[in-house]
């Protein structure tokens, strides 16, 4: 029976405007609206199906953040057996070198044959978290995955190419696993689910020992892009923008 | 094992029965006669492996778990057509087809599409996944202020509940403004949520989401306890069923009218505005949650009689007997799976009634219809003409 643990972050919600906090170095976290990472969503439901399909016992651990209680409960009403919650000083943020630490540290007692990760996120500045993982856990990556089938003590997974070229590859368990997709979208639970989740799930609540950001870039400066004020707008009727595009495109040698 | 899988099968059927008795009147579902009417009267009834009268007599064989193994079920568009032309006046729609619904949801067999409605509505209060906060965005290119309650801290006569797609479809904003300009000119002292305000849940609930609708709900009822208020009004014929007919099972108990009724009340303040801008003929279409659900046949029409050169002709289909614009029970987030199951669309065939009556305007009293009639004028022969709007559009043309 697989050991399966599902690493996973709440990440900036993009349907709000986002702003850049005073000192002008990041995200304004007052105003964020988080939401469950979209490749940590596929992770989640990979696990699912891996246990559903072969019996395994599926642990997901998400550092602490605004939301990640209901998203811990709905996790658990789509079928895992045990949320965990990271506390520790993460109200502004913290890099994917200090989360990495504090995900492998925690996900290390429950001995997991698999670990799954979402292959990247809307606020990675530094590098995506599944490798960092793997690399302090002693066990072996493979990232951009869409399917995965365990065989014993190893897993055959499917791995993306640029180009729509499927790689498919063995690789020997334990192993750091980051998602592409999951082999199903994400599924619905109903509300009602969720609801009894909360009075009767519980979500283990875990200190983390170090907070320990080492290795990871320092943002200097966040801005919106700057419009560079290189666009001409052509105007006219349709005969006279006609002729201004090949003056144009002869300009330029295009024709 | 066998035993236990068939004993879990017939369990279901037996559950799913007894279910149905919970809902009003819901044990008239006893007196069926299998004469199938509400299966020949279903406009979709044709593409489903469980119209209404197959799904009742499956469930009195025990065998009605079968249909979870179906999809067909989400073609259901909740129109009340079906239950309208019972004999026996079983409670269809709100009873055995919405339960049908929610044990697919809850077996896990739902639509992608429809999915992602249902999460935006519990994430974002809104089935269309836009930003809460921008919720009376619309109000803000109006030469008046609209008053927000949190902001107005006063009481006000009228809260409007303003509802999901008028406040976010940029084609049915159109709407929204009008009739803010109405109230306005009326000197209606009212005001609107704004981001206080959720979905009013009621077209999740008829999709089977029974604990969202629930969610939305208290939530609504939350904001309406913080204000001082005399009635709810609102031009969502939905909004309006869920206000009136279903928040005060859940306790939230509120007087509410739509804004037909709202209007007609005060016609006689409304006719010296209008001004006769030519003769035209309109054909209105009854909205489901309007007519059927809410028998308010009359009001739209007396507006729509109250402005000058205006000739009513109606449609083959009218008042009870009015076709869906496909958007209800989960429709408005289901156009993908229902062009897959059927290439048909429920406002092609009802476009195509109004080319038949010869109206020159297409006029409408629900949010819902704005869109999805005029996508159908697009692309039905002879409809190119036609205009959609809503009777409050009329109204306001009427004034300018």
């Amino acid at each position: 029976m697989a050991k399966i643990v599902a690493i996973v972050k709440m990440v900036p919600d993009l349907v709000e405007e986002l702003e850049i906090n005073e000192a002008g170095t990041g995200l304004d976290r007052d105003w964020l609206r988080l939401i469950i990472n979209e490749f940590d969503n596929h992770a989640i439901e990979q696990a699912i199906l891996l246990k559903e399909r072969d019996a395994g016992e599926v642990t997901v651990i998400a550092p602490d953040a605004e939301g990640v209680e209901d998203m811990l409960f709905t996790t658990a009403a789509k079928g895992a057996d045990r949320m965990i919650k990271l506390a520790g000083d993460l109200e502004e943020g913290a890099n994917n070198h200090a989360l990495a630490r504090a995900f492998a540290e925690a996900a290390k007692p429950y001995q997991p044959d698999l670990i799954l990760t979402g292959v990247q996120a809307n606020d990675d500045l530094d590098g995506p978290v599944g490798p960092l993982v793997a690399e302090y856990l002693g066990m072996p990556y493979v990232g951009y995955i869409s399917g995965v089938t365990i065989e014993g003590n190893k897993a055959i997974v499917r791995k993306e190419y640029p180009g729509g070229l499927i790689g498919e590859m063995e690789v020997t368990l334990p192993a750091v696993l980051g998602i592409q997709a999951g082999e199903e979208p994400p599924r619905y639970v109903a509300i009602s689910k969720v609801r009894q989740m909360m009075k009767t799930a519980e979500i283990d609540e875990q200190e983390i020992s170090e907070l320990n950001p080492n290795g990871g870039v320092i943002a200097k400066r966040m801005y919106l892009p700057e419009a560079a004020k290189r666009a001409e707008m052509i105007e006219g009727d349709e005969e006279e923008i006609a002729a201004k595009l090949v003056a144009i495109f002869k300009k330029a040698g295009a024709l | 094992m066998a035993d236990t899988v068939t004993e879990a099968k017939a369990g279901f059927t037996t559950k799913f029965y007894n279910s149905l008795f919970e809902v009003a009147e819901g044990e008239k579902i006893k007196t069926c006669l299998q004469c199938a009417d509400c299966s020949g009267v279903c406009p979709f009834g044709y593409l489903m492996d469980f119209p209404p009268g197959r799904m009742i007599a499956w469930m009195r064989a025990g065998i009605l778990d079968k249909m979870l193994d179906t999809d067909s079920v989400w073609m259901c568009v909740s129109c009340y057509a079906c239950t309208e032309v019972c004999p026996k006046n079983i409670p269809l729609t709100p009873g055995l087809m919405t339960r049908a619904k929610e044990e697919l949801l809850l077996a896990g067999n739902i639509p992608t599409e429809l999915q992602s409605a249902l999460e935006f509505s519990q994430r974002y209060g809104n089935p269309l996944g836009e930003s809460p906060r921008k919720r009376a965005d619309w109000t803000a290119d109006l030469d008046f202020e609209v008053p927000i309650m949190r902001k107005a801290k006063r009481p006000v006569d009228v809260l409007w509940f303003v509802g999901d797609y008028a406040s976010y479809h940029p084609r049915v904003q159109k709407t929204t403004k009008a009739f803010a300009k109405l109230l306005h000119k009326l000197g209606i002292d009212f005001g609107i949520l704004g981001p206080e305000e959720n979905s009013d849940g009621d077209s999740q609930r008829l999709a089977g989401e029974r604990g969202l609708f629930e969610m939305l709900a208290e939530k609504n009822g939350k904001a309406f306890s913080q204000y001082e208020f005399k009635e709810i009004i609102t031009t969502d014929p939905h909004a309006y069923n869920a206000i009136k007919n279903e928040y005060p099972q859940l306790g939230i108990e509120y007087p509410v009218r739509h804004y037909t009724e709202f209007l007609t009340e005060r016609i006689e303040e409304i006719k010296p505005l209008l001004k006769d801008n030519g003769k035209k003929k309109v054909t209105y279409h009854d909205p489901c949650y309007l007519g059927r659900a809410n028998n308010i046949y009359d009001a739209p029409r007396t507006l729509l009689e109250a402005i000058p050169g205006v000739e009513i002709v109606e449609m083959s289909h009218t008042k009870s007997t009015s076709l869906c614009c496909g958007g209800g029970g989960g429709g408005m987030w289901l156009d993908g799976f229902q062009w897959e199951k059927g290439e048909v669309r429920l406002s092609d065939w009802r476009v195509k009634e109004a080319v038949t009556s010869g109206a020159e305007i297409l006029a409408v009293a629900c949010p819902y219809e704005p869109p999805r009639f005029e996508d159908s004028t697009k692309t039905v022969p002879g409809a190119e003409k036609i205009i959609v709007n809503d009777i409050l559009e009329l109204l306001i043309g009427a004034m300018e």
